[in-house]
C-alpha cells in the first residue's frame, strides 16, 4: 500500500528523517510510535503532501505522490490540533470539505454517532475543545477512503467518544482498510494496533506486532518495552 | 479555488474584526462628509487615512490570519487539491473581505451624500481603487513574510515592520537621498523610487485626480509629461497592479515548498 | 443742486449736437454702399449707419469726430489684408460693429481697431472676432472702451496679439469687456489714471491680464481665469486691486496674479481659487493684502526676492496645499488675523482669536523651494511628521514669521 524508500528531510539544520525505508501493507492498523522529535508527525505528513521531503520516494499503490494532490481524495486524516475558521457554523464546514472532495459522505451517521446534532448551526469558534475534536473525527471518517491517517486521534475526548471512536476504527479495519495512527496514549495503542512502528531518531528502530516488541524487548507489557528501548539507546 | 474562497470569504466577513474595520470607515465617512460638508477636503482627509490605514490593516490581518489559521490549513492541504489553490484562495478571501469593508465603509456614506453631486466621483473612485490595491498588496506582503516565518512573534514583528519601511522609512531616505544630490537631475529618480513603494504610488495616484496634480508640473518638464497626463494614470495602476501579481506569484512560490 | 444743473447742461449740448447732426445710412443695396463711402460724405459728428451686411473692407480711415454705428451683424471683414477700422481723430464713437478677419503679421501690428493720438473716443458693444490684437490704442486719452467682446484662436505667443493693448495712454476707462484665446486679454504698458472693471478674460495663452509700467491705476470686479499663467502686474506703482477673481490658472509656471516690482498697492477682495500659485509676489514693498479669499491653491501666496513691508492681514487661507511659501529666512512683513484653515490650535478665551500663534510656512513648503521633486513626497505621512516637529521647534523656517491673533473663524 504505502511504500517508502530513503526518505530524508531536515528542518534547517536538524535532520528529522533520515534514510527511512518503510513499507506498509495494505490493510491493518499500524501505530507509529517515538519520543518527542523522532519524526513521527514529519513521516505522516510527508505521506500526506503537507511536509515536501528532501530526498527519497513515497508510493501509494505503487505511484510516486511527491507533487501529486489527486492521490488525497482517497486518503482520510485527523490532525492532531482542530482549529476551524471561527465564523462557519459546523454544517458550512461539513459542506466545505464535501464540496472540495465532491464525494458522498456518510456524515449523517457520524454526526447521530457523536451527538452533535444540535451544534449543527453553531459556530465553530463557540465550540468546546471536546466538541471541536467530535467534528474533527467526522471529517477524518465521513469519507470512503482507503488510507486513514489519524494524528493523536484521541486528545480532548470524553470516554464514550473514546469508545465510539474504538468502533470506527474497528469498523474501518473490517472493511479492508489501512489506518496509520499516533497516540501518546499506551493502553489505546495496545487496545487498536496490529502493528507496531517505532520512530528513534528518524529512523525506523522496530517495526512488526506488538507481540515481536514484547519478545524483542522481553518486557511484560508495551509501556515497558517502550521504556526499555529508550533506556537502551540513551541511558 | 473558488470553493477555498468561498469559504474563507464566508467565514471573514462574519468576523466581528471586519465589522469593526466596516464600521470604522462607515462612521469616518459619515463624519467627515456630513460634519466638514466639503467633498474636496474630506477626499484629502480620507486619502491621509486610508494611505496609511489600509497597508497596517492588510499587514497585521494577513499575518494574524495566516497563523490563526494554520492548523485549518494543514486540514486542508491533506484534501485534494492543489497547494496553490488553498493559498491563493485564502489570499483573496482575505483580501476582498477587508476590500469590502473598505468599499462598503466608505461608499455608503458617499452613496447618501454623493449622489447628487458626482463630480467628485472620480476623485472618490481613485480613493477607493488605491485603497483596494493596497489592501491587496499589504495582504500579499504579510503572507509572504507570515509563511516564511514559523515563529509567530518574529513573523510579526517582520510584518510591522515592513509596514513602518513603506510608511515612513522610505520617503525618509527618499527625502535624504533627493537633499543630499540635489545637484544632480532628479526628476527620473524620483519617479522610479515612486514605483518602488506602493503607498506613494497609490498617493500619487490619488493626488493626480485630485487638483493638486498641477503641482507636480511645477516642478519640471518630467513630472508634467508623466503625471500630467494620463500616461501616469495608466503606467501607475499597471505597476500597482505587479504590485499585486509578483507577491501573489511569490506566495505560489514559497508556498509550493513549504512544509506545515 | 450743482451736480443736476451740469448734467442739465450736458443733456442739452448732446441734444443740441445731434439736431444739426445727420445720418449716412450704408447698405449693400443702398446709394451709399460701403463704410469708407459713407465716412467720406459724413462731416462732424454725423452718424454713418451701417446696416446688417458683411462689408469686405480694411484699413479704414476715420479722421473726424463722428459715430459709427452698427445694427447688430455689420460685419467689416478685412480678409486678413490690414488693420479693420483706424481711428485718428478725437471724439469717434464706434459703436455695434464687428470686426472679423485680421490676419496676422510678424512686422505689423495689425488689429480690428487701431487707435492713435486721440481724445475722448468710445468703443461700444462691438465683436472682434478672429483677430491678431483686437483693439491697439497708442498715446490716447480720456476713451471708454464698453461691452466688448474679443476673441481669437491663439496658439502660441510669437503669433498671436493682445485684446485690448493700451500703450501710453491715460484715464481710460475699460469695462465689461469678454476676451477670449488671445495672447494677454488686456496688456497696459505706461498707462495711468485707468479703471480697468467688470472685465471678463479667459482662455488666452498668457496673461488674462498684463500690467507693466503703469501707475495710479485701478482695476475691479474683473474675472480672469483659466489663462496660461494668470494676471501679471509688473513695475508699477500706485494701484488698487479689488474684488477681483482669479480662477484656474493651473500650469507649471502659473499663478492667479504676479506682483513683480510693486510699490504702493492695495490688493482687496480679491478670491484666488485653484491657481497652482495664488499670489506670487517677487519683490513687492507696501503692499497692503487684505480680506482676499485664497482657495484651493498649491500655494496660496510664494514670497520671494526683496518684499518688505506688507500687510497681510484678515485674508482666508482656505484648503491651500501650502499656505505661505517663503524663501528667506528673515521677514519683513506682517501676518496677523487671518484665517487658516490649517490652524490646529484653540481659544479658549472665545473672543474669536487663537491663544496659539500660527506659522503659515512649514517644513516641506521650504524643501520644496530647495528641491523641487520632493513634491512627491506630498501629503505623505513622513512629511507630515517632519511638519509637526518643525511646528512644535522651528529650525529651517523664519522665527518671526508668524501670525499671533490667528482668526479662528473665517471672514465672511
Amino acid at each position: 500500500m504505502i511504500e517508502i524508500t530513503s526518505l530524508n528531510k531536515k528542518f534547517g539544520k536538524m535532520e528529522v528523517l533520515k534514510d527511512l525505508d518503510l513499507s506498509i501493507m495494505k490493510g491493518g492498523i499500524f501505530a507509529v510510535l517515538g519520543p518527542n522529535g523522532s519524526g513521527k508527525t514529519t513521516l505522516i505528513k510527508s505521506v500526506l503532501g503537507i511536509v515536501v521531503p528532501n530526498s527519497g520516494e513515497i508510493k501509494i499503490d505503487g505511484k510516486s505522490i511527491l507533487g501529486q494532490f489527486d492521490y488525497r481524495n482517497n486518503v482520510n486524516y485527523l490532525p492532531q490540533i482542530a482549529n476551524f475558521p471561527t465564523n462557519l457554523s459546523v454544517k458550512e464546514l461539513l459542506t466545505m470539505i464535501k464540496d472540495i472532495r465532491g464525494k458522498n459522505a456518510a456524515d449523517e451517521r457520524l454526526i447521530k454517532l457523536f451527538g452533535i446534532q444540535e451544534y449543527l448551526d453553531k459556530k465553530l469558534g463557540h465550540l468546546s475543545g471536546g466538541t471541536k475534536q467530535k467534528v474533527n473525527i467526522v471529517l477524518a471518517f465521513m469519507f470512503d477512503s482507503e488510507l486513514i491517517i489519524l494524528d493523536e486521534p484521541t486528545s480532548g475526548l470524553d470516554p464514550l467518544s473514546m469508545i465510539h471512536l474504538k468502533e470506527l476504527i474497528a469498523e474501518e479495519k473490517a472493511k479492508g482498510k489501512t489506518i496509520l495512527i499516533t497516540s501518546h496514549i499506551i493502553s489505546f495503542v495496545e487496545a487498536v494496533a496490529d502493528q507496531i512502528v517505532f520512530l528513534l531518531d528518524g529512523k525506523i528502530y522496530f517495526k512488526g506486532t506488538l507481540a515481536d516488541l514484547l519478545t524483542q524487548t522481553k518486557q511484560a507489557d508495551l509501556e515497558h518495552s517502550i521504556a526499555h528501548i529508550l533506556e537502551g539507546t540513551y541511558a | 479555488m473558488l470553493k477555498i474562497f468561498k469559504y474563507i470569504f464566508f467565514d471573514l466577513v462574519r468576523s466581528r474584526w471586519t465589522y469593526a474595520y466596516f464600521l470604522f470607515y462607515l462612521a469616518l465617512g459619515f463624519v467627515m462628509l456630513f460634519l466638514s460638508n466639503d467633498v474636496s477636503k474630506a477626499i484629502i482627509t480620507l486619502m491621509n487615512v486610508i494611505v496609511v490605514l489600509t497597508p497596517l490593516v492588510g499587514t497585521i490581518f494577513g499575518v494574524m490570519h495566516y497563523y490563526n489559521s494554520r492548523e485549518f490549513t494543514e486540514l486542508l492541504l491533506a484534501q485534494p487539491m492543489k497547494r496553490s489553490t488553498i493559498f491563493i484562495g485564502q489570499y483573496i478571501g482575505l483580501s476582498l473581505s477587508l476590500a469590502l469593508s473598505l468599499l462598503l465603509g466608505l461608499g455608503i456614506p458617499f452613496l447618501f451624500y454623493g449622489l447628487l453631486r458626482s463630480s467628485a466621483i472620480w476623485d472618490f473612485g481613485s480613493l477607493l481603487v488605491a485603497g483596494a490595491f493596497l489592501t491587496f498588496i499589504f495582504v500579499a506582503l504579510a503572507y509572504i513574510i507570515a509563511i516564511s516565518n514559523e515563529n509567530r512573534i518574529k513573523g510579526f514583528g517582520y510584518a510591522i515592520l515592513m509596514w513602518l519601511g513603506l510608511a515612513i522609512i522610505y520617503d525618509g531616505l527618499f527625502l535624504i537621498s533627493l537633499l543630499v544630490f540635489d545637484d544632480y537631475p532628479l526628476d527620473k529618480f524620483a519617479l522610479i523610487a515612486t514605483m518602488f513603494n506602493p503607498i506613494d504610488l497609490s498617493r500619487i495616484l490619488i493626488l493626480l485626480k485630485l487638483d493638486i496634480s498641477a503641482l507636480f508640473g511645477y516642478t519640471g518638464a518630467t513630472f508634467k509629461m508623466f503625471l500630467g497626463t494620463s500616461l501616469g494614470m495608466v503606467i501607475s495602476l499597471l505597476v500597482l497592479c505587479m504590485w499585486v501579481v509578483i507577491p501573489t506569484w511569490l506566495i505560489y512560490r514559497i508556498a509550493r515548498k513549504r512544509d506545515f | 443742486m450743482r451736480k443736476s444743473i451740469i448734467l442739465t447742461i450736458l443733456l442739452s449740448l448732446v441734444g443740441s449736437s445731434y439736431l444739426d447732426a445727420k445720418t449716412i445710412e450704408v447698405c449693400k443695396t443702398c446709394a451709399v454702399s460701403s463704410i469708407a463711402e459713407g465716412i467720406a460724405l459724413a462731416s462732424k459728428n454725423d452718424v454713418v449707419l451701417v446696416k446688417e451686411g458683411v462689408y469686405a473692407e480694411h484699413d479704414i480711415d476715420i479722421s473726424k469726430p463722428i459715430t459709427l454705428r452698427g445694427e447688430g451683424n455689420s460685419v467689416i471683414d478685412a480678409e486678413n489684408k490690414g488693420y479693420g477700422l483706424l481711428l485718428f481723430s478725437d471724439s469717434i464713437t464706434i459703436e455695434k460693429m464687428t470686426v472679423t478677419n485680421i490676419g496676422n503679421s510678424y512686422t505689423k501690428d495689425f488689429a480690428a481697431i487701431y487707435v492713435s493720438k486721440i481724445k475722448y473716443f468710445t468703443i461700444q458693444n462691438c465683436t472682434l472676432t478672429n483677430v491678431f490684437f483686437g483693439m491697439l490704442i497708442e498715446k490716447s486719452h480720456y476713451g471708454v472702451i464698453r461691452h466688448n467682446d474679443i476673441s481669437s484662436d491663439a496658439i502660441e505667443e510669437s503669433s498671436s496679439g493682445n485684446g485690448i493693448h493700451l500703450w501710453s495712454c491715460s484715464n481710460l476707462q475699460v469695462d465689461h469687456n469678454e476676451l477670449q484665446k488671445l495672447r494677454d486679454g488686456i496688456y497696459l504698458e505706461f498707462v495711468s489714471e485707468s479703471k480697468i472693471e467688470y472685465n471678463l478674460s479667459h482662455h488666452n495663452i498668457r496673461y488674462g491680464l498684463h500690467f507693466m509700467f503703469s501707475n495710479d491705476d485701478e482695476y475691479h470686479y474683473n474675472q480672469f481665469y483659466s489663462n496660461g499663467a494668470g494676471v501679471a502686474v509688473m513695475f508699477s506703482k500706485r494701484l488698487a486691486m479689488t474684488h477681483n477673481r482669479f480662477s484656474e490658472n493651473w500650469g507649471s509656471a502659473s499663478y492667479g496674479l504676479l506682483l513683480k516690482e510693486i510699490y504702493d498697492a492695495e490688493i482687496e477682495y480679491n478670491t484666488l481659487e485653484r491657481n497652482t500659485i495664488g499670489i506670487n509676489a517677487e519683490g513687492a514693498t507696501r503692499v497692503n493684502y487684505k480680506h482676499n479669499y485664497f482657495l484651493n491653491n498649491g500655494w496660496a501666496l510664494k514670497v520671494s526676492g526683496a518684499c518688505y513691508a506688507n500687510d497681510f492681514s484678515e485674508n482666508n487661507f482656505i484648503n491651500n496645499s501650502f499656505d505661505v511659501s517663503y524663501d528667506s529666512k528673515v521677514n519683513d512683513n506682517k501676518f496677523d488675523h487671518n484665517y487658516w484653515s490649517t490652524y490646529t490650535g484653540y481659544d479658549l478665551d472665545k473672543n474669536g482669536v487663537g491663544d496659539i500663534p500660527f506659522r503659515p510656512v512649514k517644513l516641506f513648503s521650504y524643501i520644496v523651494n530647495r528641491t523641487p521633486e520632493t513634491i512627491l513626497l506630498l501629503r505623505s505621512l513622513f512629511m507630515e511628521l517632519l511638519n509637526f516637529s518643525e511646528k512644535v521647534s522651528p529650525v529651517f523656517t523664519p522665527d518671526n514669521l508668524l501670525d499671533n491673533h490667528p482668526s479662528i473663524k473665517k471672514f465672511e
